[in-house]
Parts: C-alpha cells; structure tokens; sequence
C-alpha cells in the first residue's frame, strides 16, 4: 500500500470515527432526519462565511457551518412551535428552503471561486488528502486527516467529559430538569457538535454521505446491544471497518470512496438487521413462530377442557374437526396435536378422539385463572 | 411588454414552464396526503434514493430518456421505502432511524455508481449527474410530453381513488373495520408519490423534491379544512411556484431553478402561516389580543358579585383597577362595566363600582348556572 493509499484511508475511518460519536446521540434522541437537515444548510453558513471572507478552509467556515446548524434546528422548533404545522412538516420546510439560498447565492456569486454544490453532495476523498498541511516548511500529512483527528479528540472529551449529562438528558429529560441539567443545553451542545463534524467533513465526503457515517453504524449497533457504553464503542468501531472495507472496494472499482463506504456500511446493516442474534428478522421471525405454535398448543387444551363435560367423543373432541372448529389448517392441527400429545397434555381415546390428561386439565386451569 | 411575449415565444422557455408548473401542480396534489399522514419526510428519502435507479437504469439500457430513467428511479424509491416499513415494524430501531439509513445507503450507492460510470468510454453519461440538482433548462419537448402524460396518470388515480384515499388517510382503523384493503391502499399512496417524485427529479433534482412535494401542502393547509379544496390549493401553489421558478432563472443562465422554485414555494408557506384564514399567526395574535382587551359582561358581572359578597358591608364599592384583576390577566373591563351600567346592572359612585339589586340577583343567577 503506498503512503497516498495509506492516507487516504486513514482519513476516512477518522471521518466516521469522528462522525461517530454525534451520530450515536443523534439516533438515541431520534434526530436522525434533523442531522440530515443539518448537513444540508451547513452549505449555507459555508457560503455565508466564504462571502465574508473568500478563503477556502477558513476557520469562519466553521463558524458560520455551526450557526447554520443551529439556525436550522431554532427554525424547524419555532415551525413547530406555531401548532400549524407537525415536526416533520418543519423539518421538510426548513432545510430545502436554507439549501436552496446557499445554491442560489453559490450559483450568483460564488460561481467562479473554489466552491461548487457539487463538492457539497460528494465531496472527494481522494482529492482531499492533496491538501498538505504544512509547518515551517515541513510537511505533516494531509490538512483533512489532522482535522477531522482533532474533531474526533474534540467530540471524544467532550462525549467523555458531558458522559452523565448526555446520558440522563437522553434517556429521561424530565430527571435532567430536576437535577439541574438543562435538556435543551445538552440538545443545542449536541446540534453544535453535529455541525462542526458535518462541516469539516465536508470536503472529504459531501453533506449528504455524511449522514450516512452518523446514522448508519449506530443504527446496526443498536441492533446488537442495549448496553450504552457498548452501543458508543461499536458504532464507532462499526465506522471504520466499514471505512476499511468501503476503501478496498472503492480502489477496486475505481469509484467514489464516499460511495463505496456508504455501501459497506448499508451491506453490514442488512447483514445484521437479518442475523442480528435477538434484534433481527430471523431471529423475529423464529420468534414469532414458536409463539403461534405455543398459542395454539395452549388453545387446543382449553378447547377440549371447555368441552370434557360432553363426554369423550363429542365432534368437538374429534381429532379431524380442529380444523372447523379452531379455523386451523389440516397439517397444522396435525403438528399441534402431535406436539401436545408428545408433552403429555392430551391423550388419544381411539385413535380419533383427544381428551385431557392431568397435566394438561392442570395447564388449562391455569390458563383460564391466569 | 414586447419582450415580455418574445420570451414566452422561446421553445425552451415554454417547455421548462409548462414542464415546471406540471411538476408543482402534480407534487402539490399528491404531497397533500403525504403532508397528512405525516410522511413530510418519506419524500426526501425516496428522492434521495431514486439516484441509484436512475444509474442503474442508464446501465442496463444505455438510454437517458426521461421514461427509461423514471422505471429506476421509481424501482430504487419503493425498495427504500419497504426497507423502511420492515425497519420500522419490525425491529427496535425508531422510523428516523430507519429513514436516515435508507436515504444515506441509497444515495451513497447513488455517487458510487455515477462515480464508476464517469470512467466508462460511453459519452451519453454526460448529464446523469443533473439528476442531484435538477436542470430545468435541459427539458426538451419529448420530455415535457412524458411529464404530461405520467403526471396525467397520478392524477387521474387520485380522482379514481379519491374515497378510499380519503378515508385512509383520516381514519386508517375506521377504513380496516369498513373492509377496505388499507395496506394495500397504503402502499398505492405511496407508489404515487414514488411516481410524483420521480417526473420531478430531472427538473428540480433529488435535494429540492422534497419540498416541492411537502410545501404546497403546508401552505394549504392554513386556508381550509377540506381535503378537495386543500388539494386544489396545493395544486395550485405548487403550480404558481413551478411558473415563477422558471421565469426567473430563465433571466439568467447561472439561476438554477430548482432553488428559485424553493424559495417562492418558502415565501408561499410563510405567508400562509402568518394571513392563514382563521388559522393564521396573525389571526391567532388579533383573537388573543382581542379577549384579552375587552372582558365579557358576564364575567365582569360575576367579578363584582364575587367581590361584593366577599367584602359584604364592609366596604361600598370597588375601584375599576380591583375589577380588573379579579376579571385576571390584564382585561379591559370598562367597557364591559358600561355595558353592565347601561343594563342598570351596576353603578359607580366616586369611581367605586358596584352591583344595583337586579345585578346582584343576576349575578346569582349566574353563579348558579355555572357552579350548578
């Protein structure tokens, strides 16, 4: 691998470890579609800051990214706040119109700079590591390496430092109130964050990938733990293996490294939604199934118990009359029988009619009392 | 004047007008459901999903007509959105979660694969890449025609399906127990809006759809209860937008339209929140104000009969200031008080209000019909 390969890749599993950690909180407080918001108008603020001072890389650009993000998320609130229309009304109100002013005065006044809109949907991996940073004539790597490893350290000591408070704000806003942790503090914190790291990923993978790198590893971690600690180290983890595999990929077919991680990143969740141990749709699925059988096996014991007063060889005791009178299938109430008979709940009276044994009279009792 | 009509004249300039207010009139007629049944946000994920379709289908055809695209865009779109319901119904994950993970995957497969095909030698790829910001200007007529016609077929379904659509969208269990098929009635409002989304992309592009489809509605809304009218409102709003959007970029080559439009449909929405018939911000601050100002008679009546029999014999009146703040907030009782007066209800003496014999009964009276 030579060292260009090298940094690229290292830039990118920076981007979604930095991504990360915003990400994890954002699906927690189910604000995934107000991060999506978010990097959409940091374009905004981008060309705001870019009008104000004609630098690319200027850290006004932040600036201005971070007021957007917060402007963002105080109009989609007051929006809601009128009663006139719902959250996500506002939120599909709110940033198109923000994204639609900063292409418009990109388009008007910008057009001849170093901005496009293009690099804001896409961004380039590849392109970014060109962009050396340089001190006293040394070279130190990559400008978007050592940035997004500062926003990863800044977002990383503040998600350490603010642990509890994140944590209670999230899960119980009201305990937060009462124990002097204002929710919505920690709510514009998190917007700050969101924004900073939606900016300066910008030039590597666009505005619109980067909610991807926030959402989607947490989202397939939360798929595989409960545990908080567990689901903020995976997600992370979750980030750059997808980096590493988004980046084979990527150099293999020769396309967008941005594109190619968002690929992995969508296999593994599909991966996990199907297989994930007791989250996924397998595992749901068995679930689900094993229930109808054990449903059914207790209804075929309150059925004959509901019915022992008739004597032993009613229709209603007749093994090939479940179907009528339970609405059952012919295999299915082939298997249940079977399944019960083998438990020991029921018995056959010649060969054609169920009646209960012990246990299952027992079994049904307690059905019906509990 | 004269130029005003030379430019209508111009073959690109009608066909990106009529192609736009077609596209806002479509979207603002479907997105009034999606706007209902709180799926504002369903639409920025189909369109952002719609762009690994739109490849794909120029991949496996190699043809960039608008129809051939439109087959992709709407196949991607509607596998984004089960993905979402299976997501959503079935697993711990909450709908933003869900919704979040389908536009990102989506639209991430999107730029790889526009990424692969910008190295194939083929030069027709050229232009796929407008599909993210939408290029009006490139609508020729062939085009405009298939928007007319597709856009036709929505609306048509719409009209066809306007009783069961109604009642889905209002009264989902109702319409279970009546017998309809509210699933796949769901899924046939979403298909529509998957079709809506996709005539729109080329013109307005996958970023700015959403609003398109969203906008129109919320400005709507604010004007009426009724769903006809709301629909036709939307229609027209979307359409207006769609006119004005093309007409002002057509002032300039570097005026994209898709944002222009967006920006117009904002004001729109804007506009309505504040003047919205009855249901407006202005209305809403004028009725506050309003029943803040002047206090109703009978509560002043029943201000001063809480007063007179709180402070029986001791005193002989009350000044106007007592009134008011056991009227509460910061009501205006004097012309309540006259009116009580003119009634020969109560009466002043040196600035003390009091009630006469008739007021003091009627106060009872009232007391008594709301205590009772």
């Amino acid at each position: 691998m030579s060292s260009l390969e090298f940094e690229i890749l290292a830039t990118a599993m920076m981007v979604s470890a930095a991504c990360a950690m915003p990400g994890a909180y954002l699906v927690l407080r189910q604000m995934s579609m107000v991060a999506d918001a978010i990097s959409h108008t940091v374009l905004l603020g981008i060309v705001l800051a870019f009008l104000i001072v004609p630098l690319y890389g200027h850290p006004l650009m932040v600036f201005g990214a971070s007021v957007m993000g917060v402007v963002t998320v105080l109009g989609i609130d007051l929006l809601k706040r009128t009663g006139l229309v719902r959250e996500d009304a506002a939120i599909g109100i709110t940033f198109p119109a923000l994204f639609s002013l900063g292409v418009l005065l990109i388009s008007l006044l910008a057009r001849d700079a170093h901005l496009d809109e293009h690099m804001v949907f896409q961004g380039d991996l590849v392109y970014s590591v060109f962009q050396r940073l340089e001190l006293g004539g040394r070279g130190f790597g990559p400008m978007t390496l050592w940035k997004m490893a500062g926003i990863f350290l800044l977002n990383g000591a503040l998600a350490l430092r603010f642990h509890r408070e994140l944590k209670i704000a999230t899960f119980d806003p009201v305990l937060a109130a009462t124990l002097g942790i204002s929710p919505a503090l920690v709510h514009f914190g998190l917007v700050l964050m969101t924004s900073v790291t939606a900016v300066g990923a910008f030039d590597s993978v666009g505005s619109i990938l980067v909610i991807g790198f926030m959402v989607v590893p947490p989202v397939t971690a939360r798929l595989l733990t409960d545990s908080l600690a567990r689901y903020l180290g995976l997600s992370i983890l979750l980030g750059c293996v997808s980096s590493l595999g988004g980046f084979w990929i990527a150099w293999t077919v020769n396309g967008s490294v941005g594109g190619s991680i968002s690929l992995v990143m969508g296999a593994m969740f599909v991966v996990v939604l199907l297989a994930s141990p007791r989250r996924g749709l397998v595992a749901d699925w068995r679930r689900r199934r094993r229930q109808r059988v054990e449903f059914a096996v207790r209804m075929l014991v309150i059925h004959l118990f509901q019915h022992r007063a008739l004597g032993q060889r009613t229709e209603e005791n007749h093994a090939g009359h479940l179907e009528a009178h339970l609405g059952w299938s012919a295999e299915f109430s082939r298997r249940i029988t079977e399944l019960a008979e083998a438990r020991g709940l029921i018995r056959r009276v010649d060969t054609h009619w169920l009646g209960l044994t012990s246990i299952g009279q027992r079994q049904a009792e307690q059905s019906l009392a509990g | 004047m004269e130029t005003f009509l030379q430019f209508l004249d111009d073959y690109t300039l009608r066909n990106v007008l009529l192609g736009t207010a077609w596209i806002g009139v479509v979207s603002g007629s479907l997105g009034t459901f999606a706007f209902l049944r709180r799926q504002s946000l369903l639409g920025d994920v189909i369109s952002h999903a719609t762009l690994p379709g739109v490849v794909l289908a120029f991949l496996a055809w190699q043809r960039r007509e608008i129809g051939v695209l439109m087959v992709g865009a709407a196949g991607t779109g509607l596998l984004a959105t089960a993905l979402i319901q299976v997501v959503d119904t079935r697993t711990n994950i909450k709908r933003d979660g869900a919704m979040g993970v389908a536009l990102a995957v989506f639209f991430g497969v999107g730029v790889l694969l526009l990424s692969m095909i910008q190295n194939l030698p083929t030069a027709s790829q050229a232009g796929l890449d407008k599909f993210i910001f939408g290029q009006a200007a490139a609508l020729v007529q062939s085009d405009v025609i298939v928007l007319l016609v597709v856009g036709g077929a929505v609306l048509v379904a719409l009209l066809l399906l306007w009783r069961e659509l109604k009642i889905v969208t209002f009264d989902p269990d109702f319409a279970r127990t009546a017998g309809f098929r509210v699933t796949i009635l769901e899924g046939g409002i979403v298909t529509l809006i998957v079709v809506t989304i996709v005539i729109g992309l080329q013109t307005v592009g996958v970023i700015l759809m959403s609003a398109m489809l969203i906008a129109p509605a919320a400005a709507a809304r604010q004007w009426t209860d009724r769903l006809s009218i709301m629909v036709l409102v939307a229609a027209l709003v979307g359409g207006a937008s769609g006119a004005a959007g093309a007409v002002v970029s057509a002032f300039g080559p570097q005026i994209p339209t898709g944002p222009v439009v967006v920006l117009v449909l904002t004001a729109l929405v804007l506009v309505s929140l504040f003047l919205g018939y009855k249901r407006g911000l202005v209305w809403h601050w004028r009725r506050q104000r309003r029943s803040r100002k002047l206090a109703d008679p009978d509560t002043v009546l029943g201000a001063l009969g809480a007063l007179e029999s709180a402070h029986a014999g001791t005193v002989r009146g009350h000044p106007k200031a007592v009134v008011r703040m056991a009227v509460g907030q910061s009501a205006q009782v004097g012309q309540a008080l006259a009116v009580l007066r003119e009634a020969g209800l109560a009466d002043e003496h040196d600035g003390d209000w009091s009630l006469t014999e008739r007021g003091r009964s009627e106060a009872e009276r009232l007391g008594r019909d709301s205590g009772g």
